[in-house]
């Protein structure tokens, strides 16, 4: 599904992000990715978000060549992948409902589908009662599982979460591991950047840990570092 | 767009001053433009003829400067006709030319007027070397003078409306940027959910030709109303002076200003939203 070939990032101050990487995600997989801050993690999602364009190097997405995307195919690419992030962003003047709304609206859905899928969502990330609440209102795991849900509200084949627990205390970053195994079981392919060693240890999922721009490990059912 | 109520009377406030005076100075040109051409029309060429010209030498000559390029009108004036504009002219004093009839000293006359002013100081040194032209007349210098105001009239008046053009045009696409920067994480989700630069980009589009168009309409009614009742007034304190009144007229100056604040409005979204879309 992701296939990345001798992929270079230089940004225009001299930063090396990106050092040679070729690697493969294939569909439906669960993937750690797994390093020190600056080793290139938000690189190399950046890229296949086509938020960046490589220096070098051939990036695909479903077979398709990211670097050769025209603007106006952009947003169809980023329709087919659900982003999750560690400060949520979502809109706080919009209630839970209207937040995961958003974003089939966005992509111009009509009111009926919107009314019948976003309440379908919400039960499923077990929002079902909050759909009228206002974001400031619920606690960090509730706001992260909004965000889980305007993610997969339009059935994207990729989930990309950046660091989606990094704010989160252990036993909610549990329940919300636990939300994102379910959406993988049914077939979504899911790329996670994480600082948490316990859930990559205790989840058996593939591996990859970058360092300083290369990706130096690659290990089905791997562990957050084989120091320890 | 309500959320940001005072940013937005802002950009209203901003569109109604920018145009405000942009429909006063096109006002003041239009007028001006309006006077100059008055002043332009009555601009008229004089030739006094050699005296002991027979009729058909001047009916020649007539002929002869009807067909002469650049000249709108050719009135003969005779010598008797000629005295007799002098004794109106000098109305109850008229007394002092009695007994003229007898030896008019007065010459006969070409009355001309020209298509255009500019070519009159050039058209009058061309028909004084016309035979049987004793003199020409066409107030030399005045008629100079007065061709040059008017240019720069026009001149001045087009440079003008350009200048607030663009300025309104800035303001309103500095007002949009402080809206759009209030919302640029608002922007900045959507592009993430796959939203479309149109997408983006269309409310705020709508939000700036609302702005525009509401201060067209408010700037547009100030002008109206204020234009109305001056006309009114200086009709009344100074009765020979007359402002450009017609209704078309009007409708053009406002129905411009309409559309300009829509257009400034659109195009000043458009040029402020573009930084925004880069995510």
């Amino acid at each position: 599904m992701i296939q990345f070939y001798n992929v270079s990032k230089i940004y225009p101050n001299g930063v090396k992000a990106l050092n040679d990487v070729t690697v493969q995600i294939r569909k439906g997989e669960f993937v750690f990715l797994v390093g020190p801050s600056g080793a290139g993690k938000s690189s190399l999602i950046k890229i296949i978000f086509r938020e960046e364009m490589p220096s070098r190097g051939q990036a695909l997405f479903n077979s398709k060549n990211i670097t050769r995307l025209k603007g106006r195919e952009v947003p169809l690419l980023r329709r087919k992948i659900g982003m999750v992030f560690q400060d949520f962003r979502l809109l706080p003047q919009k209630t839970v409902f209207e937040n995961v709304a958003f974003a089939m609206q966005v992509t111009g859905s009509s009111g009926r589908a919107i009314r019948d899928r976003v309440p379908l969502v919400l039960s499923q990330v077990g929002l079902k009662d909050k759909a009228g609440v206002m974001p400031s209102q619920l606690s960090g795991g509730e706001q992260q599982r909004v965000c889980i849900a305007r993610a997969i509200v339009n059935n994207p084949v990729l989930i990309i979460a950046d660091e989606p627990t990094g704010n989160l205390d252990p036993d909610t970053s549990w329940e919300l591991m636990n939300l994102f195994n379910e959406i993988n079981s049914k077939g979504t392919t899911i790329l996670m950047a994480t600082h948490a060693r316990d859930i990559v240890n205790t989840m058996k999922k593939r591996v990859l840990s970058m360092t300083g721009g290369r990706i130096t490990r690659d290990e089905e059912s791997g562990v957050y570092s084989n120091e320890s | 767009m309500f959320r940001n109520a005072w940013l937005s009377l802002a950009s209203v406030g901003t569109v109604t001053i920018s145009l405000l005076i942009l429909g006063i100075s096109l006002l003041l040109v239009m007028n001006a433009q309006a006077f100059t051409r008055s002043l332009e029309s009555g601009v008229e060429i004089r030739l006094f003829l050699d005296s002991g010209l027979s009729r058909v030498d001047v009916r020649d000559m007539e002929r002869e400067l009807k067909k002469t390029p650049g000249i709108a009108t050719v009135e003969f004036i005779s010598r008797e006709e000629a005295l007799e504009e002098m004794k109106k002219n000098l109305g109850d004093r008229q007394d002092i030319l009695e007994g003229l009839e007898e030896e008019n000293p007065l010459p006969d006359a070409f009355r001309v007027k020209a298509e255009k002013a500019d070519n009159v100081p050039a058209l009058a040194a061309e028909l004084e070397e016309m035979k049987g032209v004793d003199q020409i007349n066409y107030g030399r210098g005045m008629v100079e003078k007065l061709l040059a105001v008017i240019k720069w009239v026009r001149l001045a008046g087009g440079g003008l409306i350009i200048v607030l053009g663009v300025a309104a045009l800035l303001l309103i696409s500095t007002t949009i940027r402080l809206s759009l920067f209030a919302r640029r994480k608002e922007i900045g989700i959507m592009k993430y959910l796959g939203a479309t630069n149109w997408f983006v980009r269309f409310p705020f589009l709508l939000e700036g030709m609302i702005l525009g168009f509401t201060g067209a309409v408010i700037a547009s009614a100030m002008i109206y109303l204020g234009y109305i009742s001056l006309v009114n007034r200086l009709d009344e304190v100074l009765p020979f002076v007359t402002l450009v009144t017609d209704r078309d007229t009007l409708l053009v100056v406002i129905g411009g200003l309409l559309g300009l604040g829509v257009v400034v409005g659109i195009l000043g979204s458009a040029f402020s939203i573009r930084k925004f879309l880069k995510v």
